[in-house]
């Protein structure tokens, strides 16, 4: 899967739990100062992607996952 | 007469089995339509409920709120907020600019059970999925106390948030909480009422367990007969109601329009059983008494009382009781549950709007499915069609599970 492909499902569960649109999601964008993301959402949020990328993300990464891009990353190296 | 203490009513806002709002809700309760259909639910079948019948919403909250919004509320919380903004917008509140200082500001919405339906399908979740399918919500979601803090965030109401829990009087009790607030000048505006919605087969089979429900599947809207002698009990609700209420200098000095006086209000506890009323109504009569204290009214001013009355066989005899006891059989009396059903926590909240809009309007709903009224019912029941009167003051009574006894006088503005 390529970061590209990573992105695109991830925008995708990002909308679903936190209701921000797609064109708005993009790598550089962090999800608490940029996208009104909160703690809660974003539980929601690794929950999700950990379920459709196959990887975990322990609450320890998850407080480093501060961007998208950050997320992205996480996510194609650990799958 | 009005003084400085005084509290007015300047906004309504309401979601029930009769409308999305109070005027749809309002025109229902005054044709006589009925609420209360067949339950159509699985689990109905599945676990074979003796109860196939409730009164559910006519609009879908989720119609209402944004889905992001609405998926991180309980149902119960979903209708508070629905009822919240409509009162607010009601008393012209939701312009622009804010008319009311946010630390003056203050909301009471109560609630019977509050978010059942979340900690039912949570736990449903934990037994088959484990808990990393538990949503991070699980707690602001289940909690008696959110459908409060929801619309204190909606309203950025920083005045205090509280939510009183006392079963089927908690929406009446946070409208007398909220009355105290602003008699004690704590606050100048109050977002008050209450908030249910747990329909679901726990709850349901709970309340049939209790002996407490209406078992009349084949007829629903037959089903709620307050005071009628075949009557064999409640039929399950769900919705919100709310007021916004000031202090009367606060309201005139904005130039608010004002429906009516929430004049006083009354509370007291039976201490005798954890689910019946005390049989000859002392507990509900000290209730409805000190309503009448606090706002200085003689019971013969009284022109009607909206009752509790939710059909069941001991319940409401015991409320006649207090109603002759308190005040007399003079005035014109209404059962809204024969048309809303039972609407537990917020079943206060929606029938106080019921009580000073009859004040407002100068007419009585009438009771549904009064064909034989109970002989040890001597009252003055409006029966069949809605009863117009001119009225000057009224009262609005609640009981809940637990002794709580809760009366509202309502007066004209």
């Amino acid at each position: 899967m390529s970061n590209e492909e990573i992105l695109k499902e991830l925008r995708a569960i990002v909308e679903e739990v936190a209701g921000v649109s797609p064109e708005d999601i993009t790598e550089e964008k962090s999800f608490v100062d940029d996208l009104d993301v909160d703690s809660l959402s974003m539980v929601e949020i690794a929950v999700q992607a950990e379920d459709k990328f196959g990887v975990k993300i322990p609450d320890d990464q998850l407080a480093n996952l501060k961007t998208v891009g950050d997320a992205v990353s996480y996510i194609a190296t650990n799958k | 007469m009005s003084t400085t203490n005084d509290v007015v009513v300047t906004g309504l806002g309401a979601t029930t089995p009769l409308g999305g709002d109070v005027t749809t809700t309002w025109q229902a309760l005054v044709a006589g339509r009925s609420g209360v259909r067949k339950l159509e639910a699985d689990w109905v079948d599945r676990y074979e409920l003796p109860v196939r019948i409730a009164a559910q919403l006519v609009v879908e909250p989720t119609e209402v709120i944004p889905r992001v919004e609405a998926r991180r509320m309980d149902r119960c919380e979903q209708v508070a907020l629905v009822a919240a903004k409509q009162a607010w917008a009601d008393a012209g509140l939701d312009g622009e600019q804010p008319q009311v200082e946010p630390e003056r500001l203050g909301v009471v919405i109560g609630t019977g059970i509050g978010g059942a339906m979340t900690l039912l399908q949570q736990d449903d979740l934990l037994e088959t999925q484990g808990i990393r399918k538990i949503s991070p919500l699980t707690v602001p979601m289940l909690m008696p106390n959110g459908p409060a803090a929801f619309v204190s965030l909606a309203l950025n109401a920083q005045g205090g948030a509280h939510a009183p829990v006392s079963a089927c009087a908690s929406g009446a009790e946070a409208l007398a909480w909220a009355w105290r607030m602003l008699r004690a000048g704590e606050v100048d505006v109050v977002v008050a009422g209450g908030a249910e919605a747990c329909i679901s087969a726990l709850p349901l089979a709970g309340f049939a367990q209790a002996r407490t429900m209406s078992t009349r599947n084949d007829e629903p809207e037959k089903a709620s007969r307050p005071f009628d002698a075949e009557r064999d009990g409640f039929v399950l609700g769900e919705g919100a109601g709310v007021m916004v209420l000031e202090r009367a200098e606060f309201a005139r000095a904005r130039g608010a329009r004002v429906y009516g006086r929430l004049a006083g209000a009354g509370t007291s506890a039976d201490a005798y059983h954890i689910t019946g009323l005390q049989p000859e109504g002392k507990g509900a009569a000290r209730a409805i008494a000190a309503a009448l204290r606090t706002a200085e009214l003689d019971p013969k001013e009284v022109g009607h009382v909206n009752a509790h009355a939710t059909s069941t066989p001991v319940g409401d005899v015991a409320e006649a009781a207090a109603i002759r006891l308190a005040i007399g059989d003079h005035p014109v009396v209404t059962a809204p549950k024969s048309a809303l059903g039972h609407l537990l926590g917020a079943a206060g909240a929606v029938e106080a709007i019921a009580t000073l809009l009859a004040v407002h309007d100068g007419v009585v709903p009438p009771t549904l499915n009064l064909e034989h009224q109970d002989p040890q019912v001597r009252l003055d029941v409006a029966a069949g069609t809605a009863r117009r009167t001119e009225l000057s003051a009224a009262v609005n009574d609640s009981f809940g599970f637990g002794g709580h006894n809760v009366a509202l006088a309502f007066t004209s503005a």
